[in-house]
């Protein structure tokens, strides 16, 4: 039975799950908070784990999502290095991998997802990472230097992340795509195009429709990525990073309803009117494009721990926001707001060989779905203004570099 | 260690020390602080840490760089002391600063 007085679990202490125990307090909830998380430490960042905190550029306080003295003064428990197993609906518990059961008046699924796997020969040999967490990334920069060879398998964002830190630390980089473009699920043709010729002018080789058949190793270490093709890829590391897959299971094992993803509405609450889902593990309505769909982001994970947090302290819902993300990558700034569903034209503002451009993509009605800006800050956030007023825009004022960007978000 | 007052949008004064090298944002996220979000974690990137410095702080804290001037032009309530937050790194010059919060951040 739920505690008395009233307790809140979170499961999942990544950036979502430390986000809602955040806001909850912000918000006035006055109850106990435990937040569950199986790694090691409290809540972190993930997105310098390909960038900064991989150059060495970044310290774990600076990576820390809030200071450890915040979770005592807050009064938030922290139960880390332990997974919830399993949901007991009926009695409002939780179990836990060390075998102990928490009670909860209301609990946070924020599960998050994790590296997809491939189920390719020589997958298991040593030097064959992911990248998720902490450990991950500590390996993967264990392993990235002068005379070290990385072969990326999936051109993503984490890939060209990774292949750009791989560059800053001396080390050669091979991004092997699928697709017969890197970031063809997530970009545009354009920035696809752009950011192409941007990674191999840093020395990075960029194969795209190609695909992996094994991987090759000796002594139980990786040595080569073989296409099918049949052409031979050295390195001495792979960093597989082909997208993501929900964490449903306990959620589906529970009986909630998942589609590609815990289904939630834009109060985060699931089919359970105990129990809210929140960042990359959920299937979320996206009320701009008449869809839902899943997030994997930051401000995702962060907007819908302000939406639970809203629902579970009784305040009215945070307004929708515009999905957006961003990526660093050499010496650009790339930030996305918006989707492209069904995008029809894409506008190109800016020239990239002045240093930044902006890709807009308009639906059939001239309306703006989605932007895309490599080092135009301002361009960006007029971006994703229209998105959110889901203005009509002709192209030609879009593409007119002398017309005030301010003036058509107005 | 130096002390920023954050003064919430309804006036809620907040006296905090913030360790030097850290920046204006990070002091009120440490600290729970409502009304600065700071969701990319410091990257200059989403213009959710916009606070108006106190006019007469505002030689010390300096001008916004031009990534930040450019995320500043596009913010709803935006005025000539607006900073991010982010980008405004404590000193021992800065200890007794004043910052006041914008209705959202969103």
């Amino acid at each position: 039975m739920s505690e008395d007085p009233p307790r809140i679990v979170i499961a999942g202490a990544g950036h979502a799950g430390g986000s809602a125990a955040a806001f909850l307090r912000q918000y006035g909830w006055k109850g106990g908070i435990a937040l569950v998380g199986e790694e090691a430490h409290p809540p972190y960042q993930r997105p310098p784990l390909s960038k900064a905190w991989l150059k060495g550029e970044a310290s774990a306080e600076s990576l820390a999502l809030r200071p450890a003295r915040f979770y005592a003064q807050q009064r938030i428990d922290l139960h880390l290095g332990i997974r919830v197993t399993g949901i007991d609906r009926a009695a409002r518990q939780v179990q836990l991998s060390d075998g102990r059961a928490l009670g909860y008046h209301r609990l946070i699924l924020a599960l998050g997802a994790r590296p997809r796997s491939l189920a390719l020969p020589g997958a298991g040999l040593a030097g064959v990472l992911a990248l998720r967490g902490t450990a991950d990334a500590d390996a993967l920069q264990a392993a990235l230097g002068p005379g070290r060879r990385l072969a990326v398998i999936g051109g993503g964002y984490i890939g060209l992340e990774v292949a750009a830190s791989a560059r800053a630390l001396g080390a050669e980089a091979v991004v092997l795509e699928r697709e017969a473009r890197v970031l063809a699920r997530v970009a545009g043709t354009a920035l696809s195009r752009f950011l192409e010729a941007q990674h191999r002018a840093q020395g990075v080789e960029v194969l795209t429709g190609v695909e992996v058949e094994a991987i090759e190793g000796e002594a139980g270490s990786v040595r080569a990525v073989r296409l099918r093709d049949g052409r031979r890829i050295a390195c001495d590391t792979v960093l597989v990073g082909v997208g993501a897959v929900p964490n449903t299971e306990l959620a589906e094992a529970a009986g909630l309803d998942c589609a590609g993803g815990i289904v939630v509405d834009l109060a985060a609450r699931t089919s359970d009117p105990a129990i809210h889902a929140i960042g990359d593990c959920t299937q979320r309505p996206l009320p701009l494009y008449g869809r839902s769909g899943r997030l994997e982001s930051v401000p995702n994970a962060i907007e819908q721990a302000k939406q639970a947090a809203a629902d579970l302290c009784g305040r009215p819902p945070p307004q929708p926001e515009v999905p957006w993300f961003w990526s660093d990558q050499f010496e650009l700034r790339l930030q996305m707001a918006g989707l492209a569903f069904d995008a029809h034209e894409a506008v190109i503002r800016g020239d990239a060989e002045a240093g930044g451009f902006t890709v807009f993509h308009l639906d059939p009605e001239q309306r703006v779905l989605a932007v895309e800006a490599v080092n135009a800050p301002a361009d960006f956030m007029a971006g994703r203004l229209l998105v959110a007023k889901q203005a009509r825009v002709a192209p030609e004022l879009l593409r007119d570099p002398a017309r005030s960007l301010r003036d058509l978000a107005a | 260690m130096p002390q920023v007052t954050y003064i919430e949008h309804d006036g809620t004064e907040h006296p905090i020390e913030v360790e030097e090298g850290l920046s204006v944002m990070r002091g009120a996220v440490d600290n729970g602080l409502p009304g600065i979000d700071g969701d990319c974690g410091g990257e200059c990137a989403c213009a959710t840490c916009h606070v108006f410095v106190d006019e007469a702080w505002l030689a010390k804290t300096g001008l916004p760089g031009e990534q930040e001037a450019s995320m500043l032009s596009f913010a709803a309530t935006a005025q000539p002391n607006s900073r991010l937050s982010c980008q405004i790194v404590m000193t021992p010059a800065l200890d007794g600063l004043v910052v006041r919060m914008p209705e959202a951040q969103h």
